[in-house]
């Protein structure tokens, strides 16, 4: 049986006519790796996320989840599959936050039905797991920036999915929150968890990914194993400019001339 | 270890938070009991005040004032506060939008609307109007959503806010230019009574024509509470949990614009109880919708059942209940204003 989780097959993507966001992108993910996305801003890696997610539709070539079309799940399968952690979220109500973590059950539950004890175990956990225990009974829009990555990531923990997928997740943190975020995503790599994750920060992509896939203007530049890609000559081409690699505690180190 | 106890703790805290917050929406279920009860014997018969129960048990037309007059009218009362609740709950979640409630989206506007131009094109059969409300209604909140979607200055909220009142406003000239053309006899005091809304009169067979349509979208809108919370995080968060929220969004607005179309279709407009008890029921329950709408509901039926209460009693005529949910409403939203209730994110 193949390892393969989730497979793009010659995929391209256009908001419009006039110019496609990604042009025949051919990539595989396999089960338990954790993989950056990385690439300067515009270059088509949140789209490329939100297609992994099956919320945008290929304009032309397919996406294969387990070897199964995308297309062919129904909508809470899916969501029982797939999770996501935007990059920000729009928190319109004063939501305490357990409220939201509990959200991340939905896709375990019948169209009419209410979380039960079960789900209110595991929303709990989900909050330990990254850090929040404590915070349940407090507001969401009480939060800083970096507690409420870890809430999103909190509910996309509740939801457990196969595959997580996280937009930027380091992009507004402090450091010791940017630390909080990457010990979290190294842990479910532990658990054998499928990560994704887009940045546009090299380091981040060299402290926990095993697998990078460089983008720039739609394109894959280079994708393998991150030691193999995040490397000068391939920056370089990427970010459009000087770029040295040094090895701190055998990872590589990316500084800008 | 250590984190397992804490686990379980937090558990039975978050269990008797739960316990608490049904234990408040049963006193609240009783409280509407008692005041719908008292309510009945409220009015100006045979003085004004309270009728009492040796009155009623001997006085023939008592009774049939009670069962005839103020039963019917007492339903619909509370039925139009619940549904008037309801659908601001629901808008205001979906719109992810504290701000917005029928009445501010061209929701009322448009049904008043619709149901004039029956009133003098066509007749005045129950049904007709009915049926044209709910379709101006959302007309209505069509032109606002796609208005608010192509308007290109400010926040959503901004947007949708202003869509909703440039939206009413066609619908008011429009029914102005209607009241202008109309018989001042005839269709005229008909119309009007559409901008001050009231429950006078209001007969069993009107009440009877609102149910089949009211309540299956009250429950409509009570079973997907939940849904509700996943809606008002936006369209990407909520498919990525699994909904489907243009087939669940169509199906709720259904759910509260024909409701919200019938109640007004027998009421006219009655603001204000959209906005203000969505409000203070999140301020009494939590954001939560599982608890705040069914909150919102009961809290709604209440407002409008106790402004019922005083429109039909506090003078000797009758002072329409659109101004008496208005003053209140608007004094309630002022005071949740002032005191940081309403927090509002451009």
């Amino acid at each position: 049986m193949s390892n393969r989780i989730l497979a793009f097959n010659h995929l391209s993507f256009a908001y419009s006519t006039k110019q496609s966001v990604l042009s025949d992108l051919s990539l595989d993910f396999f089960k338990g790796t954790t993989i950056a996305i990385l690439g300067p801003n515009g270059a088509g890696k949140t789209t490329l996320l939100h297609l992994a997610l099956g919320w945008l539709q290929p304009t032309s070539g397919h996406i294969a989840l387990e070897e199964q079309p995308m297309k062919s799940y129904p909508r809470r399968e899916l969501g029982k599959r797939i999770g996501l952690v935007p990059q920000s979220e729009h928190i319109p109500f004063e939501y305490t936050v357990l409220e939201y973590v509990l959200l991340g059950r939905s896709p375990h539950l019948m169209p009419l039905e209410m979380p039960g004890e079960l789900d209110y175990t595991i929303a709990l956990r989900s909050l330990d797991q990254t850090g929040l225990n404590g915070f349940q009974n407090r507001s969401m829009l009480a939060l800083s920036g970096g507690e409420r990555q870890l809430v999103l990531i909190a509910r996309s923990l509740a939801q457990e999915p196969d595959i997580l997928l996280l937009d930027e997740p380091t992009t507004h943190l402090d450091l010791a929150n940017t630390r909080r975020v990457l010990a979290v995503i190294k842990e479910l790599q532990r658990r054998g968890k499928t990560v994704i994750f887009t940045t546009h920060s090299p380091n981040a992509a060299a402290s926990v990914a095993e697998y990078t896939i460089l983008m720039r203007n739609g394109h894959v530049l280079s994708a393998g194993s991150t030691v193999e890609v995040i490397i000068p000559e391939l920056l370089s081409a990427t970010y459009g400019v000087e770029v040295e690699v040094a090895q701190v505690n055998g990872r590589p180190w990316v500084m800008v001339d | 270890m250590d984190s397992a106890l804490t686990s379980r703790d937090a558990l039975q805290a978050q269990n008797k938070q739960i316990a608490r917050r049904r234990q408040i929406l049963i006193l609240l279920s009783i409280l509407l009991l008692f005041v719908f009860g008292v309510s009945l014997l409220i009015g100006r018969y045979p003085q004004p005040g309270l009728l009492s129960f040796e009155r009623l048990h001997a006085d023939e037309m008592a009774q049939r004032l009670v069962l005839n007059l103020r039963l019917p009218r007492l339903i619909t009362a509370l039925l139009l506060g619940i549904t008037l609740a309801a659908a601001g709950s629901v808008f205001q979640m979906m719109f992810g939008n504290p701000l917005v409630e029928p009445g501010f989206l061209g929701v009322s506007q448009g049904a008043a609307f619709g149901a004039a131009l029956v009133i003098i094109f066509l007749n005045s059969a129950a049904w007709l109007v009915q049926g044209s409300a709910a379709l101006f209604a959302f007309v209505g909140l069509g032109l606002s959503y796609t208005l608010a979607r192509k308007v290109r200055y400010g926040g959503w909220v901004l947007r949708l806010v202003l869509a909703g009142i440039a939206v009413s406003a066609l619908f008011s000239a429009g029914l102005g230019m209607l009241k202008y053309i109309a018989d001042p006899l005839r269709q005229l005091p008909e119309i009007t009574f559409w901008l001050l809304g009231g429950l006078a009169g209001l007969s069993w067979s009107q009440l009877l024509s609102i149910l089949p349509v009211v309540i299956p979208g009250l429950l409509c809108c009570f079973a997907m509470r939940w849904r509700l919370n996943l809606l008002s995080l936006g369209d990407e968060t909520a498919f990525s949990l699994g909904a489907a929220p243009n087939r669940e969004r169509a199906l709720l607005l259904a759910a509260a614009v024909l409701p919200t179309a019938a109640v007004i279709s027998v009421a006219g407009m009655v603001g204000w109880v959209g906005l203000i008890v969505p409000h203070i029921a999140r301020r009494l329950f939590g954001a939560d919708t599982r608890y705040a709408l069914p909150a919102s509901m009961l809290l709604g039926g209440l407002f409008v059942v106790v402004c019922d209460d005083l429109a039909r009693t506090l003078l000797a005529g009758e002072i329409p209940l659109g101004i008496l949910t208005s003053l209140f409403g608007a004094i309630a939203f002022l005071f949740l204003m002032m005191y940081r209730g309403i927090k509002v994110r451009r």
